[in-house]
């Protein structure tokens, strides 16, 4: 039994070993997963910051006087051109030079003076919708504070509160899902490798002729990836508490026993597909082929509920989409063991069909 | 032997090579169309069916109209719980997305005209979050204006601005318009990446590149020769990604078809050439296909404009997203398909293209100087 341990313990050492002894993949390994997360941190954000826009102010009066001052206050919009007719509008959106423009009718002024209703025209480019409707809904906000300061309030006020990102960033929602997913990418796409790559040179064979038992090969081809993994999304984790300074809510504990958990499952289907390739370029081709579904069907830009049906129950074989689960709600909700028990079940499923799988094609697919 | 002649035997030599390992046909020809199925379908900003967890501490009628819009909008699905704990306990869970409390007073207040209503959303997912307020809100200020047309119009006769919003180019704000067309950069970039990326390393590896060597072939023809073939893949790609588009998502393509295409073609001879560029310059398939993906999907997902829109990023970011290629014709992608022909733009960014694959290209061609060392 010791023997049998000792074995699986070198194997591991070897493997360890011929993954970081040249320097090109030991920068390729760790250096991405720090440069990754800081861009992609100041990158993927759905928040607006500046938002230029253009003006055609034909009422020349205070109103429309005061209400561009309320918008240039918030420090977003930005008067990038005031345009003298609205015929220039087009232009100037087409060019992707303002991302709206509004538009104050000659009778602006007189119909909100007389006491009636005075139409507001905002054109927006919508060739980012997201980003539109976000504009949209903030210049709505403004012209609501604004006919509020002059009497017309509503009778009922909506008193909103955010739990778990008080002022609803979409940092914080991109960010703890990237600890998942950018460790993913390169520990399922190395695992893919490891075999493939003996295959090809021919040292795969000899490794079978060992008297290690396919098992033991497993594990030792399992363990490095895990590990390398698991180095990465420290990193990354480590990126977005001290450097963004996003607070943690939930148990470190819990955090890696869930990321163990999922890179163990995502390094089972590298596995299996380089079992199941014969050189290292079909190797590469699988993954890519399994890696790019996996991402942007698990939850990370868009949610899995807003998929049609059929997709969200596919994705039950994604253990991207129950890490990014995990991940999110321990780290900003604080969830508790309870609260994601169940992502754990596809995760341990999936680890369990595909780490045997692989062991077993190690035999079984000898060409 | 002339150039022509060399040429046209590497690249018969290069297809034939392309064809035998069915994977990479299969993948080369399969993953577009599995690619812009699956998120074409799965990518989608558009909230429905939101699960909004309603808590009436005040059960009066004037409450219940007050709500009644919730149930009548197709955005948001509200269920109904006794107290404030309960929804608490669901929104913990998991189970909710938001929590609507109408207060105890809240048809005394009403009278007196400064009622309030308290929407607890779950924050994590803050586009979304940010969505379902705005829907809760309009659903609430339905029947207060139905109310309020019934009792005589506006009470308070001080007249409001209204906004009267146009969205162009995406009237319905559909999120599916905008991230087809991005799908087909990203579809173009992978293509590139992952066909190209391991061809030289490969050859490095096992040493057949030195035997190339040898023979009177030229450094610049071994690219091209590499470079063809998967270049006609490329576009047959692009000719699945296209049909899918007009046929399957129904997205307008309001610019002409010859610029789409000719542009899509530069920016396919710009992602080949820098899979072949990372090849030649690793020598190593390990590497080659860690920066393969490195390079490719991430940046070209994150950075380039797809769904994050670059007006919001920080300065040096923006700088970092213009040196993709990526990024240049993405825009441009996105204003041919939905606004129209742009002339100075295609030509702006063609001129960039056109740019980028003459560099790459003169790059691979150093990195296959006829040198061993």
């Amino acid at each position: 039994m010791i023997a049998y341990l000792w074995q699986i313990l070198v194997l591991c050492r070897k493997e360890l070993l011929a993954i970081l002894k040249d320097p090109s993949s030991r920068a390729i390994l760790f250096a991405p997963a720090l440069v990754q997360s800081l861009l992609f941190g100041y990158g993927a954000t759905f928040d607006l910051t500046n938002v230029p826009y253009a003006v055609v102010d034909e009422s020349g009066g205070a109103a429309s006087t005061e209400l561009l001052a309320r918008l240039d206050g918030t420090g977003v919009f930005k008067r990038a051109v005031t345009l003298t007719s609205t015929t220039q509008i087009g232009p100037a959106i087409d060019s992707g030079d303002v991302l709206l423009a509004l538009s104050f009718p000659s009778d602006f002024e007189t119909r909100l003076a007389s006491g009636s209703d005075a139409p507001l025209q905002v054109v927006l480019d919508g060739r980012n919708s997201t980003t539109a409707g976000a504009a949209a809904a903030y210049v709505g906000s403004i012209i609501a504070s604004y006919n509020e300061s002059r009497g017309a309030a509503s009778p009922i006020t909506i008193e909103r509160r955010a739990w778990f990102n008080p002022n609803l960033e979409s940092r914080w929602n991109v960010m703890p899902a990237l600890i998942a997913t950018l460790s993913m990418l390169q520990t399922l796409l190395l695992a893919a490798l490891s075999v493939a790559r003996e295959r090809e040179q021919g040292t795969f064979d000899q490794l079978l002729v060992t008297p290690l038992e396919p098992f033991q090969i497993l594990v030792g081809k399992a363990v490095p990836a895990v590990v390398i993994g698991l180095i990465q999304s420290t990193i990354i984790f480590a990126v977005i508490r001290f450097w963004f300074r996003i607070p943690m809510q939930g148990s470190i504990a819990l955090l890696y026993f869930g990321l163990l958990t999922f890179t163990g499952a995502a390094v089972g289907l590298g596995l299996s597909i380089s079992a199941l390739s014969l050189n290292m370029q079909q190797a590469m081709l699988y993954s890519f082929m399994t890696i790019m579904p996996l991402t942007l069907l698990s939850g990370l830009l868009t949610p899995v509920r807003n998929m049609p049906k059929v997709l969200q129950i596919v994705t039950y074989a994604n253990p991207l989409r129950f890490g990014i689960d995990i991940v999110r709600r321990v780290y900003l909700e604080g969830a508790g063991f309870n609260d994601v028990a169940f992502d754990f079940v596809p995760l341990l499923a999936i680890a369990t069909v595909s780490l045997p799988l692989a062991a077993w094609l190690f035999r079984n697919r000898l060409a | 032997m002339s150039f022509a002649t060399r040429f046209v035997a590497l690249t018969r030599k290069e297809t034939r090579q392309m064809v035998r390992d069915r994977s990479n046909l299969l993948v080369g020809l399969l993953l577009p169309i599995v690619l812009i199925v699956l998120y074409g379908y799965g990518l989608s900003f558009d909230v429905k069916d939101a699960r909004v967890t309603v808590v009436l501490e005040d059960a009066s009628p004037t409450a219940r109209s007050a709500i009644a819009g919730l149930e009548g909008s197709p955005y948001l699905a509200p269920v109904f719980v006794g107290t404030r704990s309960d929804a608490e306990r669901a929104m913990r869970a998991g189970r909710t997305d938001a929590i609507l409390i109408v207060p105890e007073d809240y048809s005394r207040r009403l009278a007196s005209g400064n009622a309030s209503m308290e929407l607890l959303l779950n924050g994590v997912d803050a586009t979304t979050a940010a969505t379902i307020e705005g829907y809760v809100s309009g659903a609430i200020a339905i029947p207060l204006q139905r109310d309020a047309d019934r009792g005589g119009g506006a009470t308070s006769g001080t007249g409001s601005v209204v906004v009267d919003q146009r969205m162009w180019f995406n009237e319905a704000g559909e999120s599916t318009w905008y991230l087809v067309p991005g799908l087909i950069v990203l579809v173009m970039t992978l293509i590139g990446a992952f066909l190209t990326s391991l061809l030289v390393a490969r050859e490095w590896e096992r040493g057949t590149l030195e035997s190339l060597f040898v023979t009177p072939v030229r450094p610049l023809e071994i690219v091209l020769a590499k470079l063809t073939p998967y270049l006609v893949v490329g576009a047959i790609d692009l000719a699945v990604c296209l049909a899918m588009a007009k046929w399957l998502f129904h997205v307008p393509m309001r610019g002409s078809l010859a610029v789409v295409v000719a542009a899509s073609l530069l920016y396919l001879i710009v992602s080949l050439s820098l899979g072949l560029l990372i090849s030649a310059t690793t020598r190593n398939q390990f590497t080659a296909s860690q920066l393969a993906m490195l390079t490719s999907f991430m940046p070209a997902m994150m950075l380039s404009g797809f769904v994050f829109d670059l007006r919001n990023v920080p300065e040096v970011i923006q700088v970092v997203s213009n040196v993709l290629p990526a990024t240049h014709f993405m825009s441009l992608i996105k204003t041919l398909f939905l606004t129209g022909d742009n002339a100075p733009a295609a030509v702006r960014t063609c001129s960039i293209l056109a740019l980028f694959a003459v560099v790459l290209v003169a790059l691979c061609r150093r990195a296959l100087k006829k040198r061993l060392d």
